[in-house]
């Protein structure tokens, strides 16, 4: 009987309006001049508004590979659109992670944010409720709207709260995207009229010769190559999370390149299965491209955050590997990976972002010998520097592994290149963690640092628990998606060509 | 005789303002300057009575007057209640203007209303006559405002350019008008297309119908005769830009309707490539010059240049679908701008004009809600969801791409993003740039709070457009039936 009162509700509409709500009552009632309550309101609209996503995880069947907890309403009659959400397997910890990231960015930027306080939390609540849109839309254009208002507060994050070069990075940030959404809407308006409808659903069905599979193919390339981010297309990224606030580089890490990642399972590949088949070595290539090359550009970054920056673009590289060689393993262990770099590419930038608030440098030659004036907080850097570069026992050796052993199978060199991450990964971060961790003390900033406070001790802890967790015991994930991917994987099988014809 | 009755009350609307702005002339030289707050409070209760007028006269059915020269149809009557309520909101935003320069005086409201009626008049011309003297009578009203402030050199100069250009595309469409009635031998417009119909086409219906095509680019500031735009929009006095910028585009459009759909659908192959040309070369020449603006007015008329450009989109389709899609975004476009110019009033006083992009630097800090409206209205220009912006961009892209437009929807598309660099730019300036500005706001409430709504509809209509969309579409149907 409980069971079914709480099905009943329509959680993903509360996960996706609840945020956005909050955001606006934190506009209206917070302010720099009621700093305090501005923040406690933000924290209870962010922590309530997790909490509404956890029972997409109690409440889900893992027997289940198609969608879930749908909600069906016209929407835009004169246009047959509608306002449809739904879950499977591989939105349903997006979901859960994109309004988790959002409690810790709100703690994150607790006391380090001073100016607009309250447009800064609102911000990143209406984001959060935004892009739980994106992973739950089923509309086209619903997905569509979600999509490209996420761009509207991001642009104003960075804008504002960012470093000395924001303004270059956000509107470089927002235009390279607008030119890729906008040409994926010209994919959905063509959609549209073959269909006469936006319901993925009927996407999914339609069939479509090679020719139009490939157009719409690049269109949603370039909409998704551009945010995931893929080589070449991924010079806004270490830009624009640079100049960013640590919130801002959290939720852009952690969540906005998830977007670009999912929106490929969601679109572009089951809406165009036979381009997706005829694009894969293509899309193998550059992949490998961005996983080895962007490594070695990481290796010699200055900055701590761009060198994180470009380690998310070769991490990201293995979740597109994942997905083109279809395979079960192959794509879980990407959809792993896009968790995990979830958690732990928040928990460096969140590092990079403790010593930042302290000293205002995010150069590693201003660093050396932190450890011995942050014990506690080197403890941290160094298990997720680990994670970072992928050792077993942490999350982000599951992803990186399963995406490595299907390569095995899937062809040797493929394999032998994704592979070469674990050293290239291991290389870069290690070898900055020990300029800026370990050695003698090498300036009076340093010798002044103070360690962890509370409330940065209680945000590391969650995120190492997770890291840690996931990396144990990675069944939690795997179980979830296995359906939805067998299903996908079946879907993905099957060619969309006309049957006659030539 | 009984057929006389009908016609009267088909012109109800019309009358009414006739009536009222001639009584507003007349009495404006009764009352003292004190007391000229009746005037304005006159003017609203017109453009209410003859919106309650209109809405209490609708019939479903087509109406004619005065032998067929006016028309009374769905379409008309929803395009003048859009114009009263447009107007109606200009008139809100823009007494403050006149009454810190010493132009709050009772020719500018009667002006405004015989403006009014030209529109009406075009809005409802069934004949090309009919439709040349709506259009003339508007003409004169707005030559007449942008030279209000006669002591203002550049209002002036920008009025004598208005003007001449204006009378020589006047005298254009007048001049394709005349080859048009040589070959039907008609004025009427249903008269014409059947005419047409049943004759081969001429070279001179062709001349004609380029000369007509000049004259609505003109009106509409369509590339290649988009030249007074930018001067004129910089050079008039606010009030005046936002009056030129917005309700006039819903009287061009009616124009367009009445003259090349209904009059010369049989020529729709010959126009329909014009369209095409002035579409594309709209957009593209619009968004670039506007990237390099200084002066928020000028980028404004660039921006209105590119979006007449979208709005050719839509009737470039040349079907029901594409110029329901233009109405949509013209409905939405007048809207945005008269928000934008809403604004930039809402920020000037006595001695600052606020109308450079530099004058809009830390807004954020200065008055938070402004900055965010205008925030909707730029991301909205630039066809960024949420807001009703998206949607108009929307439905003429897909009207055009069913009619097989393909490349130029891409470039469209494309164009659209060097668009949106230029109104981020204005977000930049709000939001991330420091304030050098830090005078207080003197605006009135009614005009502060009418702006706030009205804005916010432009969000709220981004979140639902299924009223804006069907009563576009159902009105433009009804009528092409």
């Amino acid at each position: 009987m409980m069971q079914a009162d709480l099905t009943s509700i329509s959680w993903l509409s509360l996960a996706v309006w609840l945020p956005v709500l909050s955001g606006v009552l934190v506009l209206l009632l917070g302010g720099d001049h009621k700093a305090t309550l501005t923040r406690w309101l933000a924290l209870t609209g962010s922590l309530v508004s997790f909490l509404v996503t956890v029972p997409l995880y109690t409440l889900f069947d893992v027997q289940d590979g198609f969608f879930q907890f749908e909600e069906l309403l016209p929407w835009v009659p004169a246009f047959n659109m509608h306002y449809h959400l739904g879950i499977d397997g591989f939105s349903m910890p997006l979901v859960l992670l994109t309004s988790f990231t959002t409690v810790i960015v709100v703690l994150a930027g607790w006391e380090v944010i001073t100016n607009h306080i309250a447009q800064y939390m609102a911000a990143f609540l209406i984001m959060s409720g935004i892009m739980i849109g994106v992973f739950t839309a089923l509309d086209a254009i619903l997905y569509y709207v979600f999509w490209e208002a996420m761009l509207i507060p991001m642009f104003l994050v960075i804008g504002i709260w960012g470093g000395p070069n924001r303004v270059y990075a956000t509107i470089k940030f927002f235009l390279y995207t607008l030119l890729g959404s906008l040409l994926m809407l010209v994919a959905f308006i063509y959609l549209y009229h073959q269909t006469g409808s936006f319901e993925l659903a009927d996407y999914y069905l339609l069939p479509l010769s090679l020719q139009a599979q490939i157009y719409i193919f690049i269109a949603f390339f370039m909409a998704f190559a551009v945010k995931i981010p893929m080589w070449p297309v991924h010079t806004w990224l270490p830009d624009a999370h640079v100049e960013a606030p640590t919130g801002g580089s959290v939720v852009l890490a952690a969540i906005a390149l998830k977007l670009g990642g999912y929106s490929f399972l969601r679109f572009a590949m089951p809406i165009a299965p036979d381009a997706a088949h005829y694009f894969s070595t293509a899309m193998i290539v550059l992949s490998l491209i961005a996983v080895v090359y962007i490594a070695l550009v990481a290796l010699v970054q200055k900055d701590m955050k761009k060198l994180i920056a470009y380690s998310s673009i070769s991490h990201m590289g293995f979740v597109t590997l994942g997905f083109f060689m279809f395979g079960q393993l192959a794509l879980e262990g990407a959809m792993v990976q896009m968790i995990s770099h979830g958690f732990i590419s928040s928990a460096m930038f969140l590092s990079v972002g403790v010593l930042y608030d302290r000293v205002h440098s995010r150069e590693i030659s201003a660093y050396g010998g932190v450890v011995n004036k942050m014990p506690v907080f080197a403890a941290f850097a160094v298990l997720f520097a680990m994670a970072n570069s992928g050792l077993p026992g942490t999350s982000g050796f599951v992803g990186e592994f399963m995406v490595i052993l299907a390569a095995v199978k899937f062809n040797f060199w493929v394999a032998f290149f994704a592979a070469t991450t674990l050293i290239f990964g291991a290389a870069y971060t290690l070898w900055m963690t020990k300029r800026v961790f370990f050695g003698n003390v090498t300036n009076h900033h340093v010798s002044e640092l103070s360690d962890l406070n509370k409330r940065e001790f209680l945000i590391l802890s969650i995120l190492a628990v997770l890291v840690i967790g996931f990396g144990v015991y990675p069944q939690a994930l795997t179980e979830v998606m296995q359906a939805t991917s067998a299903e996908f994987l079946k879907h993905m099988a099957i060619s969309k060509l006309p049957v006659t014809g030539y | 005789m009984d057929n006389m009755q009908f016609d009267l009350l088909a012109l109800l609307p019309e009358l009414v303002v006739l009536g009222m702005a001639m009584f507003i002339l007349l009495l404006d030289l009764f009352i003292l300057p004190q007391n000229r707050s009746m005037i304005y409070g006159l003017s609203q209760f017109t453009l209410f009575a003859s919106a309650f007028f209109t809405f209490k006269t609708h019939t479903p059915a087509v109406g004619f007057a005065f032998s067929h020269m006016f028309i009374d149809d769905t379409l008309s009557d929803v395009i003048k209640l859009m114009m009263y309520l447009s107007t109606s909101l200009i008139l809100v935003y823009t007494r403050k203007y006149l009454q810190d320069r010493n132009l709050y005086r009772g020719e500018f409201y009667a002006m405004v209303l015989f403006g009014l009626l030209g529109m009406m008049i075009m809005v409802s011309g069934h004949n090309l006559l009919t439709i040349y003297i709506g259009l003339e009578l508007l003409s004169l009203c707005l030559y007449s405002l942008v030279a209000f402030d006669r002591d203002n050199p550049k209002a002036s100069e920008s009025a004598m350019k208005y003007f001449v250009l204006g009378a020589l595309a006047s005298g254009m469409l007048l001049y394709g008008m005349s080859m048009l009635y040589g070959m039907t031998g008609s004025l009427d417009v249903s008269d014409i297309a059947n005419n047409i119909m049943q004759q081969n086409k001429s070279p001179v219906l062709i001349m004609g119908l380029v000369f007509v095509v000049a004259g609505i680019a003109f009106k509409f500031g369509a590339v290649p005769f988009q030249m007074w735009v930018p001067d004129v929009y910089q050079g008039s006095p606010t009030p005046m830009t936002l009056l030129i910028g917005s309700v006039p585009k819903l009287a061009a459009y009616a124009m367009t309707v009445r003259l090349l759909v209904q009059g010369l659908h049989p020529l729709a192959l010959d126009w329909q490539d014009m369209l095409v040309l002035m579409a594309v070369l709209s957009i593209i020449i619009g968004n670039f010059s506007a990237i390099v603006q200084t002066n928020l007015k000028r980028m404004l008329a660039y921006s209105t240049i590119s979006n007449v450009g979208f709005i050719m989109f839509g009737m470039m389709s040349a079907n029901a679908n594409g110029f329901a899609s233009s109405f949509f975004y013209i409905a939405a476009y007048v809207l945005m701008s008269i928000s934008g110019f809403g604004i930039i009033l809402l920020l000037s006083r006595k001695g600052f004009e606020a109308d450079e992009i530099n004058d809009l630097k830390g807004l954020n800090q200065r008055h938070p809600w402004y900055a965010f409206l205008m925030l909707i209205v730029m991301f909205s220009m630039a066809g960024i969801p949420p807001t009703v912006g998206f949607y108009a961009k929307f439905t003429v892209l897909q009207a055009a791409w069913q009619a097989g437009f393909t490349w130029q929807v891409v470039l469209a598309v494309l164009m659209a993003t060097i668009g949106a660099f230029y109104y981020l730019n204005i977000v930049r300036k709000m939001y991330f740039d420091e304030a050098v500005d830090h005078a207080p706001l003197t605006a009135p409430l009614d005009m502060r709070l009418v702006l706030s709504v009205q804005t916010l509809a432009l969000l709220g209509l981004g979140l639902f457009p299924e009223i804006l969309l069907s009563v576009c579409g159902h009105s433009l149907l009804i009528s092409l039936q």
